[in-house]
């Protein structure tokens, strides 16, 4: 009886004073970056990295985690996260379009029904396992995809704090201007995941959002 | 005579607001992988919005459906304080067309309007 009272009061103190460390999802459309900033969020505040980067769009195919990441700010404030990786959302997915990079049929069809199973378990992770997002991006492309407008909706939806990446911006027709107009009401930090252009302002938007 | 072409369906917001969650992502689905255009008249919630991805994700076979095409305009936030304070009641549904991945092509879209290419099968 004793040790089931006190069982329960540590309990209590446990849920009084530990803070759960947050579940970051990186989201956005296939080959947005999200992988490249996964692993150099790994690299740079921890000592790994998450999953493996490509041209064919699906890459990755399954949800991957790294956890309690410290992110300090300018300013010594720090958050605890664990980041998660999540496969490019979509609302289509042809394994054709994986032949015309050169893969086999059989590996294609393979491919794209992970790709499937990973985008439904992307989803069902927003909805059921997500703490904060970032969403990515490319600011080559036309912010105005339904994808991403449907995810922002989404996100918004689940009262989560968000934090656009507008990644890419080494490349010529980037545009973080157009993100902005198109998603005013939150904060949108351009960056080049690639080179590692401005990382540091999405670091600090990050401890500011998910603090 | 048979006639040729696409079937598009327009549901009334009267007769989507009658209807479970459930029951339209099915519905949505079941006309959409038999070639159908399926036009909301006052789109569907983000919760909705995420069961249809995941459900269309389970529904995609090699050399089968592919998937859908979904477009509709960005949201619209409800400007009363009453409606601010009610979660998801903050914002106005839209227009919403679906149509399968293979038929329904976006030519431009824009906060006001939206252009798309209908082929048959």
């Amino acid at each position: 009886m004793n040790m089931g009272l006190s069982h329960t009061f540590s309990k209590i103190l446990t849920n009084l004073f530990h803070k759960k460390t947050s579940r970051i999802g990186i989201y956005g459309p296939p080959n947005a970056g999200k992988t490249t900033l996964a692993n150099r969020i790994a690299h740079e505040w921890s000592d790994g990295s998450l999953g493996t980067v490509s041209e064919i769009p699906h890459e990755t195919r399954r949800a991957l985690r790294s956890e309690n990441i410290t992110i300090t700010g300018a300013n010594g404030r720090a958050i605890t996260i664990d980041i998660v990786d999540t496969p490019g959302v979509t609302t289509k997915i042809d394994y054709n379009e994986f032949i015309e990079y050169g893969i086999e049929k059989e590996d294609a069809i393979n491919r794209a029904r992970e790709a499937t199973e990973g985008v439904a378990e992307a989803m069902h992770w927003l909805r059921e396992d997500i703490d904060g997002v970032i969403y990515m991006i490319d600011a080559t492309a036309d912010p105005f995809a339904q994808v991403n407008i449907m995810m922002i909706g989404i996100i918004e939806s689940r009262r989560l704090p968000v934090v656009i990446a507008a990644n890419k911006t080494d490349l010529p027709d980037a545009s973080p201007q157009r993100i902005r107009s198109a998603f005013p009401q939150h904060p949108v930090v351009p960056i080049s995941c690639l080179i590692g252009t401005k990382v540091e302002d999405l670091y600090e938007e990050m401890v500011r959002t998910f603090r | 005579m048979t006639m040729e072409g696409v079937r598009i369906d327009l549901i009334s917001e009267e007769r989507l607001s009658r209807m479970p969650a459930m029951e339209k992502i099915r519905l949505i689905l079941d006309r959409v992988r038999e070639g159908t255009i399926v036009i909301l008249e006052s789109g569907l919630s983000p919760e909705e919005q995420s069961s249809l991805i995941e459900m269309t994700m389970q529904e995609i076979l090699p050399d089968g459906f592919s998937g859908i095409e979904i477009e509709s305009y960005p949201s619209k936030q409800k400007s009363g304080m009453f409606s601010r304070l009610v979660r998801g009641e903050n914002e106005y549904r839209r227009l919403t067309v679906i149509g399968p991945a293979n038929q329904l092509k976006m030519i431009r879209r824009d906060r006001d309007l939206i252009s798309a290419w209908i082929s048959s099968r």
